[in-house]
């Protein structure tokens, strides 16, 4: 099944396309890292993608139901917004919100959506925390696993690994890639090279409002590209654990 | 802890409603006077009863939920403790209709022109707001609406009192802003209940979208929620409740503002919990300023709105003081 295609694709930005005629697709069991510098369109490609903003051409996402869409694809926004001072728990089971019939009350699965989503992000023992008084990268986290207990078959992240200790970041990433494994369609905006050479199955690089360049991170990440796109020079080495890929300077 | 909240709230609206029967000029001794209202004989005690004192405190009940449910809306969906319900500009365009009502005389000349005038302010200003907040569900542009209404309704409010050839209309204009539940009958009852009981559906029925709200507009829009049926949900219920109450009791303060803020705590700030509580702390606390107004200055008519807005504002400035100690501003 596919977890996300896109048919010419564009989206304006005022009297210019800030992207133009992309074509993709994503299937299920693909951990897609959206790459790009600053501006190139990452994340008007997932909100045009997800319906949230207007678009031309087609994206199988935007083009279901709100309620549909919002059981096949969760969204994490780049800007992390807790607005009240609610506790964790309450806070993770908001991601139930889209299964949930009018006027009833999270049942047993639902608990047992909200469980598996903070034992993933390790988050147990914040459960009774106010979200708000947690530091930054404690938030990123929870509301990381919000958008996991939402347990769609879509999950599309935008910087997921901004603000959190290179821990949490491995962590995350192996939590993502596992969810890829085991049949979602994981896509990920990220700044971070090493880690999506290391992570992801898949690489798209946005360039000047096209895709310029898309397969396995060892063919992606060539010299070449990153002088081309990204302006910067790095060592890459095939190293045991995947491809890895340390930027050293900028051309 | 929600469920004991509310039925903490709700015994409190009742015991205060029960007071406030029980209090007023006419000295009646508890007994007599519940058995008046119950047993409704034509006599002057059953009169007082159902005619002044039961209309009064039906009122205050409906203008304070009115108010407390119309505040935590807004506040839920503009995730700033600082929203109130005038913000949308319906208070101050209703507050202009009564205005222009009791300056033309046309107050006088009929016990219903005055409510019906506020009222057709707050279906202006809606329709003024709607048009100029456009079809996207974004809040900044509903917010910019609100206070462009609000100034131009404040604006013309000035206009009609500068203008005002006759200093008894305007002290009457002054008065009646100031908002007061003295002397309502139960055909004010009447007008507001039904406009006060359907925006209240409306704006209950949007709880969940509040709380998916609480992690920003995209995030809720992706979990379904759609923002531009939201945001006109949201503006029908807080024009219909509030405009019902200013076109019966004038321009009350504070009680939508601090409300909210107070019960915040107790309900885990759910925003969807939150509705209930405010609704039931809105009427308590209206309740308990009628009284007040009532006990503290019997005979020099003390205002409803004056007495909110006093108690209110330094209850304000303890929160904000509170809330920044915690750190949490």
């Amino acid at each position: 099944m596919t977890g996300l295609e896109l048919k010419d694709f564009s989206v304006a930005r005022g009297p210019c396309d800030v992207l133009r005629d992309i074509e993709l697709s994503v299937e299920q069991g693909e951990c897609l890292g959206l790459l790009g510098p600053n501006g190139a369109g990452k994340t008007t490609l997932m909100r045009a993608a997800l319906g949230l903003m207007p678009h031309r051409g087609e994206s199988s996402l935007a083009n279901l139901p709100l309620k549909e869409r919002a059981k096949t694809v969760a969204w994490l926004p780049q800007t992390r917004e807790i607005a009240w001072p609610v506790n964790v728990e309450t806070l993770i089971a908001l991601g139930r919100l889209p299964h949930l019939a009018p006027g009833a009350k999270p049942g047993a699965q639902d608990q047992a959506a909200i469980d598996r989503a903070i034992e993933r992000m390790g988050l147990e023992s914040f459960r009774p925390r106010i979200a708000t008084q947690l530091s930054g990268g404690e938030q990123a986290r929870v509301l990381i696993a919000r958008a996991l207990a939402q347990e769609t078959p879509v999950l599309m992240v935008d910087e997921p690994a901004a603000g959190l200790d290179p821990a949490h970041q491995i962590t995350l990433m192996e939590t993502l890639s596992a969810q890829a494994r085991s049949g979602h369609t994981v896509i990920a905006s990220m700044h971070d090279l090493g880690l999506a050479a290391r992570f992801c199955t898949r690489l798209v690089v946005l360039w000047q409002g096209g895709i310029a360049a898309d397969g396995p991170p060892a063919h992606v990440l060539t010299p070449e590209l990153l002088a081309k796109v990204f302006h910067i020079r790095a060592h890459i080495e095939l190293g045991e654990d995947g491809p890895i890929v340390q930027p050293v300077g900028v051309i | 802890m929600r469920r004991a909240l509310l039925a903490v709230l709700a015994v409190l609206v009742l015991a205060l409603f029960s007071v406030s029967l029980l209090i007023g000029p006419a000295g009646l001794a508890p007994a007599e006077a519940l058995l008046a209202l119950i047993r409704g004989d034509a006599l002057a005690e059953t009169l007082v009863m159902r005619e002044i004192r039961l209309p009064r405190a039906l009122l205050a009940v409906l203008v304070g939920a009115a108010l407390g449910l119309a505040g935590a809306a807004m506040q839920g969906y503009l995730r700033n403790p600082l929203a109130e319900p005038g913000l949308i500009g319906v208070s101050g365009s209703a507050a202009l209709g009564a205005v222009i009502a009791l300056q033309t005389g046309f107050a006088a000349a009929h016990m219903l022109a005055l409510p019906f005038a506020a009222l057709a302010g707050a279906v202006l200003a809606v329709l003024i707001i709607l048009a100029l907040a456009g079809p996207r569900g974004g809040s900044i542009t509903l917010i910019l609406a609100g206070i462009a209404v609000s100034a131009l309704a404040g604006a013309l409010t000035a206009l009609v009192l500068n203008l005002s050839p006759n200093p008894f209309a305007a002290a009457e204009i002054v008065f009646w802003m100031m908002g007061s539940l003295q002397d309502r009958s139960m055909t004010h009852v009447w007008i507001a209940a039904p406009f006060i009981a359907l925006g209240g559906a409306v704006l209950l029925l949007q709880g969940r979208k509040f709380d998916a709200l609480t992690l920003g507009e995209d995030a809720a829009a992706s979990m379904g929620v759609h923002l531009g049926r939201l945001r006109l949900a949201l503006v029908l219920g807080v024009a219909s409740m509030v405009g019902a109450a200013t076109a019966v009791a004038g321009a009350i303060g504070f009680v939508g503002l601090v409300v909210p803020h107070i019960l915040r705590p107790f309900v885990g700030a759910r925003p969807s919990a939150l509705l209930p509580a405010s609704a039931l702390g809105g009427a308590a606390l209206v309740l308990m300023a009628d009284i007040a107004v009532r006990v503290i200055l019997p005979t020099r008519d003390l205002k409803l709105g004056v007495l909110t807005a006093i108690v209110g504002a330094p209850l304000f400035f303890h929160l904000i003081y509170k809330t920044r100690m915690q750190g949490q501003l």
